[in-house]
């Protein structure tokens, strides 16, 4: 795993193929859209998809927490699928997110799919969340600089050999950066929808997640 | 024989000069002894009639009302036209009979009526049958079914909707045990086994109609090395069209009926009326198409499998296979498609595309001559399709697991199902069948205290019923024409991975006409008419059928004989002995690999005869063998023939590459991070309805809904790998995508018998292969990891001044080349978002 560093709005970020934006210098991990408990959500409405959603998200969240260590962990909204989400984690989950909240300060930023806080977990709730010069929140805002947010799920397809090889992926440009959803169950958005592209008129760079690595791609602008 | 018939009958059939065929008559016989039965007989036969002379005759015999019989067609319009079909003689004889038809398109008011109060005669399709089954009333309306009669059932039995028909006539035996089955059949390769599904003891075969004259027609000048397009035969396909009232020129892939269509329509200076039909069409466009076939108004129609079954249009005087015909009884259907009489051979020609097509065209009339037919006998049924079941007759009425299981194993796709499984199956619809206990709470069955299972709620029940079937598309984008104000009309449907290869401005074919992209909206994309460049084609996955393993047999032993040769045009008889002369030939039962050096490559070319997805399979095997011998194997390209390897090294030992251990135990786990895999998993899971394809109030926001089952494959594959779903979805791709069957047999065919031949250079049987390279592609995992470094690469090289941009590749066919340039051109500037207008 190599993460890939990136200069933004002053400051030196780190991009985790995994799908985590980093700022080693706060000791601070943002990852966004876990969609927490999609499964069960689903569930209730009859889709009685495989239960291990949560599981997934949560080894792969860990994974980040043990490479990086942070002190603070924010997560930018659209934590959980639904507002009731975290009633219904397994007891083996809610256990193991209570740990990671234990051991980093969690800012859990709420989204459009949990806008209340959610009762009984660690760490506090904010609409938007501000450390120096970047402003976290859950969906990007016109004449925003600095911010960082996540809410669209992009992904991008790349062309290759007469094919397309598409993944999820980070877009960015000189004031914001999207970050890609990183729930086990959280499907992905074109960077060529327009949702996204009228957030970045001048173009941009999109940085496709990998295995290992980063893969990245300028894009045009609009 | 008219004798046999009782008034009014015998005096309709007099009266149109008709004298009722020996197996109406036998039809009519198996009837009164209450026999089941197959009748077999090829098109134009009266086979229809013959299906429904004995419900005719009862119901006039003891007119009553309620439900006597029930047809099932394949096809919505095909149960339409029979309706309409039957009501003419019903009406001229006077005879006190109701028909009608249920399908998809029957309006709310009239289904509801039809449950209340049911015509004598109802004609519907497998999935009706499957929405009626489950409504709570199925027991009152079917009580006194006297006969089911099943059309085509040549086109059901051995597939998903076959399944579900097997389980709904399955159904139809304990809410009716006295019902007879008839099934009406084409000439097949397997008619055992076609009765056996149908439930008939009895057998009644028509004898044979006049054979088909087929002829195969060249293309003026050279004979194409590769390609399947068929292009080059374009002017003499037109010139075939202008000789004929009318014609269907069938295909056998939609992005080759864009192609011959625009072709056709460059040479068609007289503007014949020559129109386009294929599955991914609208709806609307499709019928005005048939509609105007129907009407005479057409002169030729370019048709891809969308028109292999339907209703019998009779102004039909020539079918045009362009492209090799895969199968002799897939030739046989659609040649039948020309001219549905008995008496008179319908005409057909076959225009091959390049010179293994000849070889096949060759063979498949050889075998048509031969009266071999071909086509695997019906696999066992999809437990997906049982586990879509179970639940619909949940919704009908509570049913006991042990009776049901017994039901269902006295159905022959399901009379090998072990009782674990289908226990597995009903556990799977109940909650998910997950090892972890979660969703007690959300069950969608729960069971009474005497172990009856009822389904929970009704709105489960609403939720199955709106997903019912068993079709799967690949994730589709509608296409849809700029209006002035908004949105126009939708032409029809692409994939979405070839929506990924276009950038605003770029050109594609598609519904016939020239399309420029425009952008991107969720679930659509939005077109302009016309543009400048050479377009694109959207090409489907999936959509190539394989090569069959008869025709393939036969292509071998045309190919061993020499004294044959002369049934070849001149160029293909001098590639074969040149081939003799430089190498050898494929041998009947041995296999034949040939290795040589070129540029700065190794080859070998496997020649295999076992069709696309087999080789694909086995393309990924031998590659991974290759790479443990340290030969460094660089792709792999598949083609209905042979299997060509490009690697560093040199291959040796090759008699090793093809053992039969490389199809050891970890095959299966290393199979399954595959596409092919992914796919049949998203079927599976979809027709078992853990993914919904309609959810209620949601079709306005289908992201809402739409879950990514490759997604859902790895969390199910890394926690339960042994669930349901993944032992149908390796079941399925086994005999499916990935064929393994057949290259287990083909492997133990050729043991011993590897004939390796170690050349200096390319062989002539190798070029056609060697030409393909670049234009076939495989994805797993590894691959996209390195096809994404690779067009990064080229953006930095290029970027920086280390590399100039490719150039064309030459022997890549102009259609794939402007493909692959494009593909170039953006590894260089990549251009996600639309660009700039100056």
């Amino acid at each position: 795993m190599t993460a890939a560093p990136l200069h933004f709005a002053g400051e030196r970020l780190m991009l985790d193929p995994a799908g985590a934006l980093i700022w080693p210098e706060a000791g601070l991990l943002a990852v966004a859209d876990l969609h927490l408990e999609k499964g069960s959500s689903y569930a209730k409405r009859g889709m009685l998809l495989p239960p291990w959603d949560t599981r997934a998200t949560l080894d792969r969240l860990a994974l980040l927490l043990r490479r990086w260590q942070p002190r603070i962990v924010v997560a930018l909204g659209d934590s959980f699928h639904d507002g009731e989400g975290a009633a219904r984690l397994p007891e083996g989950e809610l256990a193991r997110l209570a740990a990671m909240t234990g051991f980093s300060r969690f800012v859990w930023v709420m989204g459009n799919h949990d806008p209340t806080p959610q009762a009984g977990l660690g760490g506090h709730f904010v609409e938007d969340y501000v450390a120096g010069p970047l402003l976290f929140r859950h969906q990007a805002r016109r004449g925003a600089e600095g911010e960082i947010s996540g809410h669209f799920h992009p992904k991008a397809a790349v062309p290759a050999r007469g094919c397309a090889v598409s993944r999820p992926c980070f877009v960015t440009d000189q004031r914001r950066i999207v970050l890609p959803a990183f729930g086990a169950y959280t499907g992905g958005l074109d960077v060529r929808d327009p949702a996204i592209a009228r957030l970045f008129p001048r173009g941009g760079r999109a940085f496709l997640l990998g295995r290992d690595r980063l893969f990245s791609f300028a894009i045009g602008p609009r | 024989m008219e004798g046999t018939l009782p008034e009014p009958f015998a005096g309709w059939f007099a009266g149109r000069g008709w004298s009722p065929r020996p197996h109406q008559l036998a039809m009519l016989a198996a009837a009164r002894s209450g026999e089941s039965v197959l009748l077999i007989a090829p098109t134009g036969g009266g086979k229809t009639l013959a299906g429904f002379l004995p419900s005719l005759l009862d119901l006039h015999e003891k007119p009553r009302p309620g439900l006597h019989t029930l047809y099932v067609s394949p096809l919505k319009a095909l149960a339409t036209d029979i309706a309409r079909n039957l009501t003419s003689p019903v009406a001229e004889m006077s005879l006190p009979i109701s028909i009608e038809t249920r399908t998809g398109d029957t309006p709310a008011n009239r289904r509801a009526r039809q449950r209340e109060t049911p015509p004598n005669l109802l004609l519907t399709t497998p999935e009706s049958l499957a929405v009626l089954l489950s409504s709570p009333g199925a027991d009152a309306m079917f009580a006194g079914l006297a006969s089911v009669v099943v059309d085509e059932v040549h086109a059901l039995a051995g597939t998903k909707r076959g399944d579900q028909l097997a389980l709904c006539l399955a159904r139809l035996a304990t809410l009716a045990p006295g019902a007879r089955r008839v099934g009406l059949s084409a000439t097949i390769a397997h008619p055992d086994a076609i009765a056996a599904y149908i439930g008939a003891r009895r057998r009644i075969e028509a004898p044979d109609g006049v054979p088909p004259a087929i002829a195969m027609m060249l293309p003026e000048g050279r004979l194409p090395w590769s390609g399947h397009m068929g292009l080059d035969g374009a002017p003499e396909i037109m010139e075939r069209i202008r000789a004929a009232a009318m014609t269907i020129v069938f295909v056998n892939t939609r992005a080759q009926a864009e192609l011959i269509f625009q072709a056709l329509w460059k040479l068609n200076a007289e503007t014949l009326p020559i129109a386009l039909h294929h599955g991914s069409l609208e709806v609307a466009q499709r019928r005005r198409v048939e509609a105007a076939m129907a009407a005479g108004s057409l002169r030729a129609v370019v048709a891809t499998s969308s028109l292999d079954l339907g209703i019998d249009w009779g102004g039909i005087d020539q079918v045009i296979q362009v492209g090799a015909p895969k199968g002799v009884s897939r030739l046989l259907q659609r040649v039948g498609r020309a001219n549905h009489r008995m008496d008179e051979a319908s005409r057909a020609i076959l225009v091959p595309a390049n010179r293994f097509e000849v070889l096949e065209c060759e063979a498949a009339m050889l075998g048509v001559a031969a009266g071999e037919l071909d086509g695997d006998p019906p696999r066992p049924g999809g437990l997906d399709v049982l586990a879509q079941h179970l639940l619909l007759m949940a919704c009908s009425a509570p049913f006991h697991p042990d009776a049901m299981y017994a039901e269902i194993a006295a159905s022959q796709p399901y009379a090998g199902l072990s009782r674990g499984d289908f226990d597995d199956v009903l556990r799977f619809v109940e909650d998910g069948g997950y090892a972890l206990a979660a969703y007690e709470r959300w069950k969608k069955l729960f069971r009474d205290s005497e172990g009856r299972v009822h389904v929970r709620s009704e709105r489960v029940a609403r939720q199955a019923r709106m997903n019912i079937g068993t079709i799967v598309e690949a994730p589709m984008i509608k296409v849809r024409l700029a209006g002035k104000r908004g949105f126009g009309p939708v032409l029809g449907e692409v994939e979405e991975y070839f929506v990924n290869l276009l950038s605003p401005g770029d050109t594609f074919m598609f519904a016939g006409r020239l399309l420029r992209f425009l952008r991107l909206r969720e679930m659509a994309i939005e077109v302009a008419e016309g543009g400048s460049g050479d377009p694109m084609v959207p090409a489907y996955e999936g959509a190539r059928m394989p090569l069959t393993t008869n025709l393939a047999d036969r292509v071998r032993g045309l190919l061993q004989r020499p004294a044959d040769w002369h049934l070849f045009p001149e160029p293909v008889q001098e590639w074969l002995r040149l081939q003799k002369r430089s190498s050898r030939l494929p041998g009947r039962s041995d296999l034949l690999v040939e290795t040589f050096p070129r540029g700065d490559r190794w080859y070998l070319v496997a020649y295999c005869f076992e069709g696309r997805n087999a080789h694909q399979t086995l393309g990924m095997l031998v590659t991974r063998r290759m790479e443990r011998f340290g030969m460094a194997p660089l792709g792999f390209v598949a083609t209905d023939y042979v299997l060509g390897i490009w690697s560093a090294n040199q291959p040796t030992d090759v008699a090793r590459l093809f053992e039969q251990d490389i199809l050891g135990d970890d095959v299966e786990a290393w199979m399954a991070d595959s596409s092919m895999l992914r796919r049949t998993f998203r079927n599976v899971a979809v027709i078992a309805g853990l993914i919904e394809r309609h959810h209620p109030g949601a079709e306005k926001n289908r992201r809402q809904v739409t879950v990514n089952s490759d997604l859902i494959y790895d969390v199910l594959r890394r926690h339960q790998p042994d669930h349901i779903l993944l032992r149908a979805t390796r079941a399925d791709a086994a005999s499916g995508l990935t064929d393994l069957g057949r290259i287990a047999a083909m492997l133990a065919r050729v043991k011993g018998r590897i004939t390796h031949m170690a050349l200096s250079r390319v062989s002539p049987l190798a070029v056609p292969v060697l030409l393909d390279i670049g234009r076939e592609s495989v994805r797993s995992g590894d691959d996209e990891e390195a096809l994404l470094a690779e067009a990064e690469a080229a953006l930095v090289a290029e970027a920086t001044g280390e590399a100039e941009p490719p150039g064309p590749t030459s022997n890549v066919p102009a259609i794939h080349r402007r493909n692959v340039e494009r593909g170039r051109r953006r590894d260089a500037q990549l251009q996600l978002f639309p660009r700039r207008r100056a």
